[in-house]
């Protein structure tokens, strides 16, 4: 009896550490859709010479949180250069987007179109908003 | 034995495809018409102009790994692909003209006049005059496009670094700027005299108004007047999602050609052309619902194309090598769109409209397609995917028409022949 309470409560766990994560992706994806998508592209892949790729992008798979979060937040209106190309076109600002939606969103990019890094956490997304002032 | 003669011919047709595809360079064009691989890979090659001798230069958007941004190209043995390929500046930037032994290229912020010599070669690759200086380029739109009339004025571009001037740029909801305070100084065409030096905007006029960018632009020898392409405003839906869905933003507004004289104004950011209504509309950044209609004093287009296809080089026809249809009508490379998701994206072609006595007769019609997949699938989903992207064209003294890609930097010469 012990043994399957045990079990049943370790199954849960995992139960809900699964859906709690897919549930992040989807919300992500629900934004990237509505969002970033006409710019990034429905691959991530951006449009050249205008709007930076996001699937293999140094600074999206990055530790440098809170710079994403500034950008999803405020945009960006900067010529930037990524990984030797120039992109040029202005980025939407999002300062309508809670600390959970960015999170979820950049959980979506970080681990999309070949992305790998690791999930984006609320705390993280609050952690970067304190530095980036 | 039936089924070896259905293989054969099969096999037959597939190779005959092939083989034509290779034959012209993997374009797709009318019946009669052929195409050369010109010349490949010479960096991200913007507009090209060619001399009365047949010399090809073209102006990169960056300095290519040689560190040139202007490439000088030659077909000494007439085989339609070039054969000797130099190079000179350090400098990117997409507008380049040649008028007798004058070359103008621009960067973003300037134009320059380089002399060349009877052999068509560069004099002063280090020293080039300072025709304008100190226009502006802020990120978007900061290409500058040029051409030149008979009197040796030049017509440059000043893109509007803005979608649709609102307070906040690309910002869903707010306002548009009124009036918009970037027309003072860029969203037009302005005019300098050619050959003078140093000219700053005070030196110039404002040629015409209301244009949100202009890759495209050529002066029409017919009707002794300037032409240019619009790239019409992006992201109705994603700023509007309760006026526009995806699949309207997708095919609006039109991206448009106007005729423009001295003083004229084309409507940007005010209005934008519905191909659909077939009016201009009220943007919703000042108001509009998608209905509306405004500029009452604004220009209507003289042809309009589908939506978001980036129209980057105009070009009126004057050679006698084409066909009669062809003659001063305009050619118009697309540099092939981004924003039409969920839409496969659209435009990856060189298109045709047919002119008389200075008017479009006709319909706009494809001429030269399959640079987004040079022979491969032509269907494009991210613009990254296409293999070519249409940016410059210019016709040779023999009446051939150029095309440059500004992607991996290819050159395509059509010629036609009976």
């Amino acid at each position: 009896m012990k043994f399957i309470v045990k079990s049943f409560i370790v199954i849960s766990f995992i139960g809900l550490a699964f859906s709690s994560k897919a549930q992040d992706i989807e919300k992500g994806q629900k934004i990237y859709v509505t969002r970033c998508l006409a710019c990034h592209q429905a691959d991530g892949g951006g449009v050249p010479n205008m709007n930076a790729p996001l699937d293999g992008s140094t600074n999206v798979v990055g530790n440098d949180i809170a710079r994403m979060v500034r950008i999803i937040k405020k945009g960006y209106a900067e010529k930037v250069a990524l990984d030797g190309l120039y992109y040029s076109n202005a980025m939407t600002a999002n300062p309508d987007l809670s600390d959970e939606d960015i999170a979820n969103v950049l959980t979506y990019i970080r681990g999309s179109w070949g992305n790998k890094a690791n999930k984006v956490t609320v705390a993280a997304v609050k952690a970067a908003k304190s530095k980036s002032h | 034995m039936k089924n070896v003669k259905i293989f054969l011919a099969v096999a037959f047709a597939i190779i005959a495809i092939t083989a034509n595809a290779q034959n012209n360079a993997g374009l797709k064009l009318p019946q009669g018409f052929k195409a050369t691989l010109f010349a490949d890979t010479i960096g991200s090659a913007r507009h090209i102009a060619i001399t009365s001798n047949g010399v090809l230069f073209a102006k990169l958007m960056y300095p290519n790994k040689a560190g040139k941004s202007i490439i000088r190209l030659e077909d000494k043995n007439n085989d339609g692909v070039a054969d000797q390929i130099t190079g000179w500046g350090n400098y990117g930037g997409t507008g380049i003209f040649v008028k007798g032994k004058s070359l103008y290229a621009t960067s973003d912020n300037d134009v320059f006049l380089y002399q060349l010599n009877d052999k068509d070669e560069v004099v002063n690759p280090l020293s080039p005059k300072t025709i304008v200086k100190g226009l502006i380029a802020r990120n978007q739109h900061a290409s500058k496009s040029i051409t030149l009339d008979a009197q040796n004025n030049v017509y440059v571009n000043i893109g509007a670094y803005s979608n649709a001037c609102q307070e906040k740029d690309r910002m869903p909801g707010s306002k548009g700027m009124m009036p918009c305070p970037i027309l003072d100084s860029a969203g037009g065409i302005w005019k300098f005299d050619g050959s003078k030096e140093n000219q700053v905007y005070g030196d110039g006029i404002k040629y015409a108004t209301g244009l949100r960018n202009v890759v495209g632009l050529d002066w029409n020898t017919q009707t002794n007047s300037l032409f240019v392409m619009q790239h019409g405003r992006d992201q109705l839906n994603s700023f509007y999602p309760k006026l526009y869905d995806s699949l309207q933003n997708a095919e609006l507004p039109a991206e448009t050609m106007y005729e423009l004289h001295e003083g004229d104004n084309a409507g940007w950011p005010y209005v934008y052309f519905d191909p659909y209504q077939k009016k201009k509309i009220v943007s919703p950044e000042y108001g509009g619902d998608g209905k509306r209609e405004g500029g009452e004093n604004a220009l209507d287009p003289t042809v309009f194309f589908p939506a978001h296809m980036a129209p980057n080089a105009l070009l009126f026809y004057t050679g006698n090598q084409f066909p009669e249809k062809y003659k001063n009508g305009a050619f118009i490379a697309f540099h092939g769109s981004w924003n039409r998701a969920p839409l496969p994206q659209e435009g990856y072609f060189v298109a045709f409209v047919p002119f008389k006595n200075g008017k479009p007769s006709g319909a706009w019609e494809i001429f030269a397609n399959g640079f987004s997949g040079l022979a491969g699938e032509d269907k494009v989903m991210n613009p990254r995917k296409a293999k070519a992207r249409p940016c410059g064209l210019a016709q040779g003294p023999d009446g051939s028409l150029y095309v440059s890609d500004d992607n991996k930097g290819a050159i395509f010469k059509i010629s036609y022949s009976k």
